[in-house]
């Protein structure tokens, strides 16, 4: 199995994937509402505000608000897809995701944009780098975090099959899409994208472009690695983990999140139960974001091409 | 027409369960409880449309929310009495392996709970989503909702506020039990409430206000709230109450807004309450 397989082409925001998708769910489902704080173009959820005005509510600048109506149309059975910036659409909210969709067992899906560092200029603010820490400690709640526009597409209409809250997160930036059509998504199901002997790789969101980078310009070093798109937080896919882990021998992990609460500390406890592993971090080591280009950004938090590279030459030495 | 003995009769049932649920557990919120009876006996046995057993979707019925969720023991009372489920169970509140938690939840399934409260300023929300939930599935029962006053101190109270007038959310009464207590003090002291009233009609609320222990008058105005529906106004009653009503040591003061009677207490305030529907039996364990 090979990378070429997961060729460019062509490059669009995660964002689009979601909004593109929301749309045809739309038309296909006709228990599922939107509901947008203010920005409904950053969400592109404007093509389904305009086929389905009815099925659509601005909540403006109050996002505590949106999540409580979100859970009461949920109780009334209806599949509310709420908008809003990571940011918004977790720590701001938490209490209210808690209490009234978490704890409620609610059919709530929280959709969350411009993620992470690539954000960009717009600065710390709005980087949260927590979101999905936060998301998973709640008890019955799914995370997912795909790693480009299909990817994005397909987990929106995914999660509408399950009942009960997901958190699904995505970005701001224009970003290579190179997941082919006929890749079958599957939720809490690990995405094997490259098989390979010295190493696991377990990448997520955006940081699987890079991770893939990564994989190929170490092969061409002689190192075989394995990679594997976790879309899924949680539930984490934890046979995959272990088969991978049991494999190679060693593991190293690349999220656009701190590196506690995020996939990597999710892994690790996996594997310090069931398999414990050598094993790297590829994430943001305890601090916050700043202003700045998206890519500038990774490179320089430590969630870049290098240091993926350099992380598996670090973890093969301590194989 | 209301027999209005039957639900005083009722009301005053609904007292007893609340001081014997608190009691049992020594701990509860056995003040606003109290201050609600009338308003819970007059919703359940009286006002709402309601259908035969529990659909969490409250299709083609009225359903209710409660945001200040601590005020449970009315809420189960009630419950158990209009039968989502047995009033035996009433014996079982805030303890280990129940269905009735000490603030309401869903997680363990209680018939009649729709949403869990007790992190206040959310339920207006929730009952906000509902009303709009009940708009698209073209259902014109209605939606009941009550706050606190001391949860007119939340932010969130506001934004709900904004967004009900904004979308017309007209199929909606919310209620604030108005007792002027809060867990600190009166509410002038803690973070005063001035112009309530003005606030939410200023806000885009049709606005009433009645007084709350007073079954009369509170039916006469859930009635006229009624009427206001489908007016293109989400509506509010601020309903004047006394905290502790009908326990006359426990009446007008905060000091019982979070406190369980100790047993003497307990048989002072039984001996004020009638018994007119039946004592639920008690755990063996409990001592009354």
């Amino acid at each position: 199995m090979m990378l070429s397989k997961y060729e460019q082409t062509g490059k669009k925001a995660t964002r689009q994937g979601f909004g593109d998708a929301l749309l045809e769910l739309g038309q296909a489902n006709d228990k599922v509402v939107g509901l947008c704080a203010d920005l409904t173009g950053s969400l592109k959820m404007n093509a389904f505000q305009d086929e389905f005005p009815n099925r659509f509510f601005q909540a403006g600048i109050s996002e505590a608000n949106m999540m409580g109506v979100a859970s009461g149309l949920a109780t009334a059975g209806f599949i509310p897809y709420t908008g809003t910036f990571a940011n918004f659409s977790t720590g701001r909210v938490y209490d209210q995701i808690r209490q009234s969709i978490a704890y409620s067992h609610k059919n709530v899906k929280i959709c969350a944009s411009h993620a992470g560092l690539t954000l960009g200029e717009d600065g710390a603010t709005h980087q949260i780098l927590e979101d999905m820490g936060l998301m998973q400690m709640l008890p019955g709640m799914t995370v997912i975090n795909p790693c480009d526009y299909n990817q994005t597409k397909w987990a929106t209409k995914a999660i509408a099959e399950i009942d009960g809250p997901v958190y699904l997160r995505f970005g701001r930036p224009g970003w290579p899409v190179f997941m082919p059509e006929d890749v079958p998504f599957e939720i809490g199901k690990a995405h094997l994208m490259k098989e390979g002997t010295d190493v696991s790789i377990f990448a997520t969101g955006h940081l699987v472009w890079i991770a893939m980078q990564a994989v190929n310009a170490l092969e061409e070093e002689g190192i075989s690695c394995e990679l594997i798109n976790l879309h899924t937080i949680k539930p984490l896919d934890e046979e995959a983990v272990l088969a991978s882990a049991s494999k190679t021998g060693c593991v190293v992990t690349a999220e656009e999140h701190q590196r506690l609460g995020g996939l990597g500390s999710s892994i690790a406890e996996t594997l310090a139960m069931h398999h414990p592993t050598p094993m790297n971090f590829v994430a943001v080591d305890d601090s916050f974001g700043e202003s700045g280009k998206p890519m500038d950004l990774l490179e320089k938090y430590g969630l870049g091409q290098k240091n993926v590279e350099q992380a598996v030459k670090d973890i093969l030495r301590r194989k | 027409m209301a027999d209005i003995q039957r639900l005083k009769d009722i009301a005053s049932q609904v007292r007893r369960d609340i001081i014997r649920q608190v009691h049992a557990a020594q701990s509860g919120h056995p003040g606003g409880s109290l201050g609600c009876t009338e308003l819970f006996t007059a919703l359940y046995f009286e006002v709402m449309d309601r259908k035969p057993g529990f659909h969490m979707d409250g299709r083609d019925e009225d359903v209710f929310f409660l945001s200040n969720g601590h005020i449970s023991p009315v809420w189960y009372s009630v419950l158990a009495r209009s039968g989502y489920f047995p009033v035996s169970e009433l014996s079982t509140f805030r303890k280990i392996n129940s269905r009735l938690q000490g603030h309401p939840a869903t997680h363990e399934g209680l018939p009649g709970i729709r949403v869990a409260s007790g992190s206040l300023g959310q339920g207006l929300s929730v009952g906000l989503g509902m009303a709009l939930g009940k708009k698209l599935n073209g259902d014109d029962h209605l939606v009941y909702c009550l706050c606190g006053d001391g949860e007119m101190q939340e932010g969130q109270i506001w934004e709900a506020a904004m967004f009900g007038a904004h979308h017309k959310v007209d199929n909606l009464i919310a209620l604030i039990d108005r007792n002027g207590q809060q867990i600190d003090g009166p509410t002038k002291e803690v973070i005063s409430l001035p112009n309530l009233k003005k606030r939410w009609e200023s806000f885009g609320w049709k606005t009433m206000e009645t007084q709350g222990n007073d079954m009369e008058q509170l039916l006469q105005a859930l009635a006229e709230a009624k009427n206001q529906t489908g007016n293109g106004q989400p509506i509010m009653i601020i309903m004047h109450t006394e905290m502790g009503y009908g326990v006359d040591f426990m009446e007008g003061t905060h000091k019982w807004h979070g406190v369980a009677p100790n047993d003497e207490q307990t048989e002072k305030a039984l001996a004020q309450l009638p018994e007119t529907l039946g004592d639920y039996p008690l755990k063996s364990n409990d001592a009354e």
